[in-house]
């Protein structure tokens, strides 16, 4: 091609001449260099050179493909998108940013700033927060996409300097029943990738030795094309060592693993839709994880960060270099200059932009003043760590970078930066949708049990038990509870030896009431986080925001996203729970088509005193048993509806006012030593509930369905299964109910039942009985699923 | 000795992850504990400062090959005379998980002749992969081993365990004979066993790996090595044990607190 010509230089380097080109010239250059740049950018880039009067390189080329991929820039949230109520001038702007302006929480230490969301734990220390996605790796090769997943959120904890010490991972798969006949070319089985995912995970936080202590496994038909790993991890800080500030004269130091070939235009394709030819075009992008080597990185940079030595800090990871070296400098307001022949690698032959935006794993980048170079580069040498001063930063304003003597690439920061916004437009609205005709089920007894034994429901712990979740000995509310090993609703650790106070980990994702509303899905996906952080005695939530949706630039999928965010503002506020971080993962297409759109919401809270947590378990016969809130016929997305192979329509809404109000309470009255137990009622309704907390205490447990409080008259079945948002269960010691039910005055609360030793869950309707199932079998129901999955 | 003149050291190699939690556990007692990177130990070799040795859990070069068996080597190559110093002096040394499967590879367990030339006993596959989750472990010893003196004969110990290779073996055609010799020399520390107190009889998840006669812990023949797959250290407060909750509100201490508690006690009566 006459634009592009081989410079004369002993490595592969190409100068690409862009005076004048046109589209279709523009476009024949971008895929001779494998970019995932739209025509909009590809103009911007161009007019960029014809100011500039100089050719572009095709390392300045992928460093602007790296920079502007989705991946890095995230311009569908920053972009434009005009409706008919008007127009949004940028998602994350107007529906999260917005929050901490109006909210004004004084205990944010720093949010939407840096690697991670950071959060006050006491007047001194901080607790730093990031929850990523890795779905598109995950999909092609599942033991790695998941391990590098965790590897590179466990980076962006350090990359504020912060400890990480709990991991929690979200991962979404398709049945794992699903008839082989059906999956397209190129689609792994659902069981392939559920088994490779979940030894990724494992493999990665246990060696590392950070417990994974909160997560979700979600099975849904529409994750069979686009399975989704959602990893996230928390870290502790120590305010004054939260160092940021790099100045001209700095040294660019990096340290870590070596460079290779592995995660080459990871960033692209994570931006791209899968298709059949994925994993051959693509498995290069996937990178090779080495926990160990991470290992030794978190040594380390704990140490420099506690004798304060750097001035600033960032992961390497989507963009590799490129995007590492160009953010720091930019983000100081200064250049820098980098010599790419002294970056260590592991593979031979290595063109300077594959150096460059290589995403190979375990490196972090380091700002470091001279005076404590000799200093750093000790403790790194000690943890047996390689360490390179690639260059140093300055004050240009331009990132200069050299291999072997020569410019391969020369990029105005202020223009890699800026790029032009996008601008959309969508006219989507949910339309409504209706129940369908259920037929009254007669024994409601082995409904309960199918409910326990469904997949959703079911219980994970083969798939928690094959992580470590109390390395580090600070787990104090585990995610399996007790011997009979319960689903908690939240995990509870103490990061501080010297301190009572507890951080609570919980999460909550639907994509059921997605597929029905998005809007719905956010404001009750918010509200479960919250809830089962409630559960465990949390309180002061910071949340993140994960979205995984289909390809934006149609308008459907572009319409529910907005729709999602604006239930989460909307909920959030109410709240006072605001966004601390987030991530979005769009392009989610497959040869099945798009993914089910899915908002995870992590709720992180505080416990002020972990010896007054609360745990789910039923604890002492004779106590009374209480519902908090009320009990609407919502069985639209329920498990429920799903026995009868539907989505139904009457979604679960959320009344935040009623609540947080509710919630509130509650606390007060954990606090005051009211409660002796506490578990949140979502999928599967009330019935389910109750029976996990009885199983898991070995205790039976009598119930009263006449004595919940209802919006409306209700079949049994729909009470007993709805997914109501804004209820608790709660057991109360008998010498002790007068004075909760005095705490809990004006919310709508009531006694639906007794705990006994008979070990049977009983429910009846003004004397009549409804349900009755022995422990031991609606236990055996819940437990089997999973353990026999091989 | 006065506790706190008491040295511990806490060795550490990359991959190692349960360090902080043996040397908090150790520091609560009193001794003063150093955590120190086994490559400064292989400069330095000054074993003899330290009063005890604790090789702590974690995936010590990431476990490649056969767990523990790199850093094993490794020890043996840069500080064996020194390690065999140390053993020699009757000075306990500890393993736990991680630690336990080292000093079966360095030797010194069962270490019938001193320290044996190759493992006699091994840490294989658990049957049930990796897995981590809370045991039951009995003590069987009846006072060869001094560091465990603190504990009655039969106390049991709730702990978590968090391994993927940790069944303990014995070479199939010994196998009786050389159990044999664990009882008669009172190196059987510690067995899994079942809520009722019971032995678990390969009972999963009672034991959790399939360990040959529910093996948790062995000493060797003089009961100053000691090694174990569960690990009291994160059992050591009341706020980490499982059902805390059932009471209202945790105890001070956990199951782990009477086994440090046990170990300091020997150190400070017998040197």
């Amino acid at each position: 091609m006459s634009r592009v010509t081989e410079s004369s230089l002993p490595f592969s380097h190409h100068l690409v001449d862009l005076m004048n080109a046109t589209e279709e010239e523009l476009v024949e250059i971008k895929e001779t260099f494998g970019l995932g740049l739209s025509l909009m950018e590809l103009r911007y880039i161009r007019d960029h050179y014809i100011v500039r009067e100089k050719k572009a390189t095709d390392f300045e080329l992928q460093t602007f493909d790296q920079t502007m991929s989705e991946h890095c820039s995230h311009k569908t949230f920053a972009g434009i998108i005009d409706t008919p109520e008007g127009r949004v001038n940028g998602l994350l702007k107007t529906y999260f940013k917005s929050l901490i302006d109006e909210l004004k929480p004084e205990w944010c230490f720093s949010v939407f700033e840096d690697n991670a969301g950071m959060v006050d734990l006491t007047d001194d220390v901080t607790i730093a927060i990031k929850v990523e996605t890795h779905n598109h790796p995950s999909a092609i090769e599942p033991f790695g996409g998941a391990a590098t997943g965790l590897g590179g959120v466990i980076r962006d904890i350090m990359g504020v300097w912060a400890n990480p010490i709990a991991n929690t991972d979200v991962l979404c798969f398709g049945p794992l029943n699903y008839p082989y006949e059906k999956l397209p070319p190129g689609v792994k089985h659902p069981s392939y990738l559920y088994n490779g995912v979940v030894s990724g995970i494992g493999s990665y936080g246990n060696s590392i030795g950070i417990p994974t202590v909160n997560g979700a496994t979600v099975f849904d038909e529409d994750y069979t094309g686009n399975v989704l790993v959602y990893a996230g991890c928390i870290g502790v800080l120590p305010k004054d060592q939260y160092k940021r500030g790099i100045k001209a004269g700095d040294y660019c130091v990096l340290v870590g693993g070596r460079t290779g070939l592995d995660g080459i235009h990871g960033v692209t394709f994570a931006s791209l839709e899968l298709s059949e030819n994925s994993e051959e075009e693509s498995r290069s992008a996937v990178q090779i994880a080495n926990p160990i080597e991470e290992e030794k990185l978190k040594r380390a940079i704990k140490q420099v960060s506690e004798q304060k030595l750097g001035s600033g800090i960032t992961d390497i990871g989507g963009g590799g270099l490129s995007c590492g070296v160009c953010e720091t400098a930019d983000t100081y307001g200064l250049g820098v200059t980098a010599y790419l022949d002294r970056v260590s690698l592991k593979a031979d032959d290595m063109a300077p932009w594959e150096i460059w935006i290589s995403e190979s794993q375990e490196r972090m980048l380091m700002g470091i003043p001279p005076e404590n170079l000799e200093k750093v580069k000790a403790i790194f040498e000690a943890e047996q760590v390689e360490v390179t001063v690639l260059g140093q930063y300055n004050d240009s304003r331009h990132a200069t970078i050299y291999y072997k003597d020569e410019l391969v690439g020369d990029l105005v920061l202020e223009s890699l930066f800026n790029p032009p916004k996008l601008h959309r437009t969508t006219n989507w609205k949910p339309e409504s949708k209706l129940d369908p005709e259920i037929p009254e089920p007669k024994d409601l007894g082995s409904i309960l049990k199918t409910l326990l034994a469904s997949y959703q429901i079911c219980s994970k712990e083969k798939v928690i038990r094959s992580y470590d979740q109390e390395v580090k000995g600070q787990t104090v509310i585990k995610p399996l509870q007790g011997w009979n090993a319960g689903p908690s609703d939240a995990s509870v650790i103490k990061p501080l030896h010297d301190n009572w106070k507890g951080v609570s980990l919980a999460s909550g994702i639907n994509p059921r009431y997605g597929k029905i509303d998005p809007y719905w899905m956010a404001a009750s996906v918010i509200d479960e986080a919250i809830r089962n952080s409630v559960c465990v005695g949390g309180r002061r939530w910071a949340l993140l925001d994960n979205f995984t949706w289909g390809n934006p630039e149609y308008e459907d999928r572009l319409g529910s996203l907005l729709y999602a965010c604006k239930g989460c503002y909307d909920t959030a506020k109410i709240f006072k729970a605001p966004f601390v971080s987030g991530k979005d993962s769009l392009y989610n297409e497959s040869p099945l088509g798009p993914v089910a759109p899915t908002l995870l919401i992590t709720s992180l809270g505080i416990v002020p005193d972990i010896r007054k947590a609360i745990t789910m378990e039923l604890k002492e016969a004779g106590n009374a048993l209480y519902l908090l809130g009320v009990t609407k016929p919502e069985i639209g997305g329920s498990e429920y509806i799903r026995l009868h192979g539907e989505l139904g329509g009457s979604v679960p809404k959320v009344d935040a006012e009623t609540n947080m109000k509710a919630y509130q309470r509650l606390l007060d009255a954990m606090d005051s030593g009211l409660v002796r137990a506490c578990h949140d009622c979502s999928e599967g309704g009330l019935a389910v509930a109750v029976a996990e907390m009885a199983f898991t205490g070995d205790l039976g447990v009598d119930i009263d369905i006449s004595k919940v409080s209802v919006d409306e008259k209700m079949r049994d079945d729909i009470l007993l299964f709805s997914e109501s948002n804004g209820r608790l269960l709660i057991e109360v010691s008998a010498e002790k109910t007068e004075a909760f039910e005095k705490a809990m005055e004006g919310v709508a609360v009531s006694c639906v039942g007794a705990v006994k030793s008979d070990p049977k869950l009983t429910v009846t309707k003004d004397g009549k009985p409804v349900l009755e199932e022995s422990l031991v079998e609606l236990m055996k129901a819940w437990k089997t699923p999973l353990e026999a999955q091989r | 000795m006065k506790r706190e003149d008491i040295r511990v050291l806490v060795m550490r190699a990359p991959g190692t992850n349960c360090d902080l939690e043996a040397v908090r556990a150790f520091e609560d007692l009193g001794p003063k504990v150093d955590l120190v990177h086994t490559q400064k130990i292989f400069k330095d070799k000054n074993l003899e400062d330290y009063d005890l040795i604790l090789f702590p859990g974690g995936w010590s070069y990431g476990d490649y090959v056969r767990s523990g068996a790199i850093w094993a080597k490794e020890c043996e190559y840069r500080i064996g005379p020194e390690l065999e110093a140390f053993v020699e002096s009757g000075k306990p040394m500890i393993g736990i998980c991680n630690g336990f499967q080292q000093l079966v590879e360095l030797g010194y367990l069962p270490g019938w002749e001193g320290k044996s030339l190759y493992p006699e006993a091994a840490l294989g596959n658990s049957t049930h992969g990796y897995q981590s989750r809370w045991i039951r472990m009995r003590y069987d010893g009846k006072g060869n081993v001094g560091m465990m003196g603190g504990l009655k004969h039969g106390h049991i110990i709730q702990c978590p365990i968090a391994h993927g290779e940790g069944r303990f073996i014995l070479p199939p055609d010994q196998r009786e004979e050389l159990l044999n010799r664990l009882y008669d020399q009172d190196m059987l520390v510690f067995r899994y066993v079942k809520e009722d107190g019971s032995y678990a009889e390969y009972d999963w998840p009672a034991n959790p790996n399939g360990a040959y006669h529910d093996i948790a812990g062995i000493s060797n023949p003089e009961g100053t090595v000691l090694g174990l797959m569960p690990h009291p250290e994160r059992a050591y407060y009341g706020y980490l044990m499982p059902e805390w909750t059932k009471k209202g509100a945790p105890e001070t201490y956990g199951d782990g607190y009477p086994f440090f508690k046990s170990i300091v006690e020997y150190i400070e009566r017998k040197f």
